[in-house]
Parts: structure tokens; C-alpha cells; sequence
């Protein structure tokens, strides 16, 4: 299987995004965003069809869309990125602007099927490359804010009594996020972002009682379920996108359902 | 040296004026219940003493300083539940969460950080809950643990908003003592922020009842009169004292229960007590 060169490069782009995706999910989830992410993914669409349609590479359209989306919506406040409505409406808006560049540019079918949906197995050097760069300013950039970052999302209050700037940590992670969505698009599609970024994440946070362990065991399980879907893909020619959603979908219910009191206190 | 002075403090809140032109010393040490209706400005003192909001008009001052945002002089638990509540991570990371938290960083305590953490947690009889998931502890065990969590950083000042509440008497009883003991072993001054006035009868030094945009601060006895409370409230007020306990009546209804009944939902006043002791974590609650 790895005597491939797509293949190698699959696993070197899962492996990088799925770091990425593990660490920042964990947040993501921790500070109820899921949702956010979920938008930030949506409106990416609308910058790799419009990137495409002004004829430059997919992934530059996705990153800077997302960056600004982020940013933008961290700076109108911190609680916008849990209005479910505000948000829904971005999302449905961003897809529809997204097809209408499609509209335009005919030729974009099987394109499209792979921002969507993901095409790992597309992934070439460049791209990879341009992944590890940005993940590592990411997860850099991350470790740095971590402290205050955590702070702020478990006791807001008690952070902002103490002097933690609850909107510039706001803006800061959402753009972290923004980067990372990006990414996460080029394995799975901005239509399933959510199985790498929250559903290693989640899952963790059913099974560490500690932060360090929940963002260790998010990363490995974000890089198992990738891993393994690829491969699964590899051998059953069934879509990878559709491996690593039906793996995380199972660690998650499989974490969740023995103890059902605990899911009913989750919600 | 007075741990809190206010000068001619006004303070407003979306163009709502909340308090108007008060002045008041809090000496270093003291216990002072924070009293008053829904909307009288409770939240909004603390607030202001944390330096969240600064005052329209006047100067406050926090042991001889300008109040200033993000003060390690301060220890403060908010009243808003936060969202941690349904998170299975143990309490010893949700406290841990809180030390040095305002510095970047990796949050992974070092040596001293843990030893402040266990030391916190043994000032407030929480070593038992530390490694148990947040989920799956009692509003009264969750209370203990954000005590902790107040005091970390060794502040000289406690702010308490609301600690009392959707708690049931026995438990409102305990984590009065608990702030009790906590000011005498430790020394520290607290503003502890209720609806209820009963709970804090035999512990508080003084109480400062606000209401109508004004303050009285003073001793139970002097604060708690039909006189005082009726200019406050602006309406005719009557003081019931009956075994022990003081009922703040008007036209016949308990202030103060009716008070806490409309914010919580649902009443927690003396007729109805029912237990809040129970594993499954309080819902959000909108109240400001």
C-alpha cells in the first residue's frame, strides 16, 4: 500500500492535519464552537470556488476565506459564535455563494466532489508542504495561548477579572480554528470537517478528566480514525472521507453510550 | 487600612443608572453581606470593584489602589454557572484552569502551582472532589470547588456573587460557615452577595443592602428596619423578626423569598425546601 506515492502523501497529509484537527478540536469543543467550525468549513467553499474561478489554487482561496471569517466573526463578539441562527444563515449563504461561482465555472463537477466531500488520495507534495507550514504555525501559536485560552473558556467571568482579554483570545482561537478547518478540508471536505476536527475531540472529552490527556488522546484518535480510514479506502476503494466519518461517528457513540447518565448531562 | 472605599460612586449599566452617589469604607477583615433586590446593583458593585466597570462617576479603591482590572489582591467567584458544569473533566483541572491563567503559555502546572491547587483545595474541605469529573457533583460540591478556585493566588479580598444560590438551607448553612472560617483563619475580607438575608445571620459583620440606586451599609440590627429598607425598596416596607429569623415584608409578602423565587424559576423560599443535592448539574440559568 505504501509502495504508492498518493498513498504516501495521504498519510502525510492525514498525519499533519490530523495533529492539527485533534489539538484545536479539543478546544473547539470545550468553548461549545462546534458549530462555529462547522460555518467556518461552509464559507471556505465559497473561498475555493471563487480561488478556482479567479484561477489560484483551492487551498490558498479555503485558508484566507476562513481567516477572515474567523477573525470577523471573533470580533463581533464572543457570543456569536454560539448563535445557532447568525450562524446557520453564514453557513446556507456560503454554500449558495459557493455554487453560484460553480455556476460559472462548468468545468468544476468532480472538483467540487472534492472540496465537498475530500480527495486525500489527490494530495500532492506542494500541498503538503503547505500544510505542514501552516499547521505548525498553528499548533505554535496554540501552545501559546494555551493557559489564558482554557482560562477563559472554562471561568470567562473569573479569566476576565483577572485580566484575560476574553475577546482577543476569542479572535485568536477562532483564526486558529480557520486554519485548521482549512486543512481539515483537504482530507475529508468541507462538508465533514466535523469528523477530525470534533468527533476525535468530543470523544476525548467522554474519556480524560484532564486537558493534557483529553488534547493527547484527541490527536491520537483524530490520527488513528484518518489512518485507518485510508487505508480502509485503500483496500475497499470506498471513499476515505467516508472511512474516517463512519470511524469517528463509531469511537464517539462507542465512548458515549455505555454510560448513558453521562450523555444525558452532557447536553 | 480599609480593604474597599467608594467616594461619590456612580455607577450605570447600559445608560441605566444602578447606583447613585455612594460612599462607604469596608475595613480590611470584615464580613459584609451584599443585600438588596433583583437589579439593585449586587452583581454590578462587585463588577465594579473588580474594575470590569469603571464608575460614571466617583473612585474606587481597593486597599488604597484604584480599582484595576485583573488584580491578584482579588479573589472572585462569579455567579453565572459556567458551561464547565457539564464537562466530565475532574475539578482539580477546572481549578487548575485558574492558576496564573492570565499568563501564555502551556497550561501545565508546575511544583508550586500544584501545592497552591492542593492547598486551596484543602482550605475549602474539597480534596475529595478533586478527581471526580465536574458532572458529577452536587451544586453544593461545585460551590466548594469555585471557593477553591476564588482562592487561588492568595487574595486578601473574597468576592462573592450569589453563592447561595439554587442551594437548599443545610447547604446554604455549610458554605456560610465555610466563608466564615475561611475570613477568620485567613484574615481576608469578604463581600459575600445574596438574596437571602437568613443564611448570613450570626456571620456577616455588617450588611450593605442596596436598592433605588442607594446603599446602606451598617450592622443587621441597624441596616434590617422598617425605615431604611422602605427607602431602599421605595415602597412601605415591614421587618418581621421571628425565631431568630427576619422577614423583610411588604403588603404582606416576603421580599426576599419572592424575590428569589422569580429569579430561580422555581421556589426555593421556606414553604417549598427541596433538595438541590443531587448528581445531575443545575440547567444554565439566564440571570444576570
Amino acid at each position: 500500500m505504501l509502495s504508492y506515492d498518493f498513498m504516501q502523501n495521504a498519510f502525510a497529509a492525514a498525519t499533519i492535519v490530523a495533529v492539527l484537527a485533534g489539538a484545536v478540536g479539543y478546544f473547539l469543543v470545550l468553548r461549545g464552537q462546534t458549530f462555529a467550525g462547522h460555518a467556518l468549513a461552509h464559507v471556505g467553499f465559497t473561498g475555493a470556488t471563487g480561488a478556482v474561478l479567479i484561477g489560484i489554487a483551492p487551498l490558498w482561496g479555503l485558508v484566507l476565506m476562513t481567516l477572515a471569517a474567523g477573525i470577523g466573526m471573533g470580533f463581533i463578539g464572543e457570543r456569536f459564535a454560539q448563535r445557532d441562527v447568525a450562524i446557520g444563515i453564514v453557513l446556507s449563504l456560503s454554500l449558495g455563494l459557493g455554487l453560484l461561482f460553480l455556476h460559472f465555472y462548468t468545468a468544476f463537477a468532480t472538483e467540487a466532489a472534492a472540496l465537498l466531500f475530500g480527495n486525500v488520495l489527490a494530495v500532492d507534495r506542494d500541498t503538503i508542504r503547505i500544510l505542514l507550514a501552516l499547521g505548525a504555525i498553528t499548533l505554535a501559536t496554540l501552545a501559546v495561548i494555551a493557559r489564558p485560552l482554557l482560562f477563559a473558556s472554562l471561568q470567562p467571568e473569573l479569566a476576565e477579572a483577572k485580566g484575560v482579554s476574553l475577546r482577543l483570545y476569542g479572535v485568536l482561537f477562532l483564526a486558529i480554528v480557520a486554519v485548521a478547518t482549512a486543512e481539515c478540508a483537504q482530507i475529508v471536505g468541507v462538508l465533514l470537517v466535523f469528523a477530525l476536527m470534533v468527533g476525535p475531540a468530543a470523544t476525548a472529552q467522554r474519556l480524560a478528566g484532564s486537558v493534557a490527556a483529553g488534547v493527547v488522546l484527541a490527536v491520537l484518535l483524530a490520527l488513528g480514525e484518518a489512518w485507518l480510514g485510508i487505508a480502509l479506502a485503500f483496500y475497499t476503494d470506498w471513499p476515505s472521507s467516508f472511512w474516517i466519518t463512519a470511524l469517528s461517528g463509531l469511537a464517539y457513540f462507542a465512548a458515549a453510550l455505555p454510560r448513558p447518565r453521562q450523555v444525558a448531562q452532557a447536553g | 487600612m480599609n480593604a474597599v472605599e467608594l467616594r461619590n460612586v456612580s455607577l450605570a449599566l447600559g445608560g441605566r443608572a444602578i447606583l447613585d452617589d455612594i460612599s462607604l469604607d469596608i475595613a480590611a477583615g470584615e464580613f459584609v453581606g451584599v443585600l438588596g433586590p433583583n437589579g439593585a446593583g449586587k452583581t454590578t458593585l462587585l463588577r465594579a470593584i473588580l474594575g470590569l466597570l469603571p464608575p460614571r462617576r466617583g473612585a474606587i479603591r481597593v486597599f488604597g489602589r484604584a480599582a484595576t482590572r485583573g488584580s491578584a489582591e482579588i479573589g472572585y467567584m462569579p455567579q453565572t454557572r459556567s458551561a464547565a458544569a457539564g464537562l466530565l473533566l475532574s475539578g482539580r483541572t477546572f481549578l487548575a484552569a485558574a492558576v496564573n491563567g492570565h499568563r501564555l503559555g502551556l497550561p501545565l502546572p508546575g511544583k508550586a502551582q500544584r501545592a497552591e491547587i492542593d492547598q486551596a483545595l484543602a482550605r475549602v474541605g474539597a480534596e475529595g472532589l478533586a478527581e471526580r469529573p465536574l458532572a458529577q457533583l452536587s451544586g453544593g460540591e461545585r460551590q466548594r470547588l469555585l471557593l477553591a478556585q476564588a482562592l487561588i493566588g492568595q487574595p486578601r479580598l473574597l468576592l462573592l456573587d450569589e453563592p447561595l444560590i439554587s442551594l437548599d438551607p443545610r447547604h446554604q448553612a455549610e458554605v456560610v460557615a465555610l466563608v466564615a472560617s475561611l475570613q477568620r483563619t485567613l484574615g481576608i475580607t469578604v463581600l459575600f452577595s445574596t438574596h437571602e438575608l437568613n443564611p448570613l445571620l450570626g456571620a456577616v459583620d455588617r450588611v450593605l443592602y442596596l436598592g433605588n440606586g442607594q446603599a446602606a451599609l451598617g450592622t443587621v440590627e441597624a441596616v434590617i428596619t422598617g425605615p431604611v429598607l422602605s427607602r431602599l425598596y421605595g415602597a412601605e416596607i415591614e421587618v418581621v423578626r421571628l425565631g431568630g429569623r427576619i422577614f423583610v415584608m411588604s403588603g404582606g409578602h416576603d421580599m426576599e423569598s419572592a424575590a428569589h423565587q422569580h429569579e430561580n424559576g422555581h421556589g426555593h423560599g421556606e414553604a417549598h425546601p427541596h433538595s438541590h443535592d443531587h448528581a445531575l448539574p443545575e440547567p444554565e440559568r439566564g440571570d444576570a
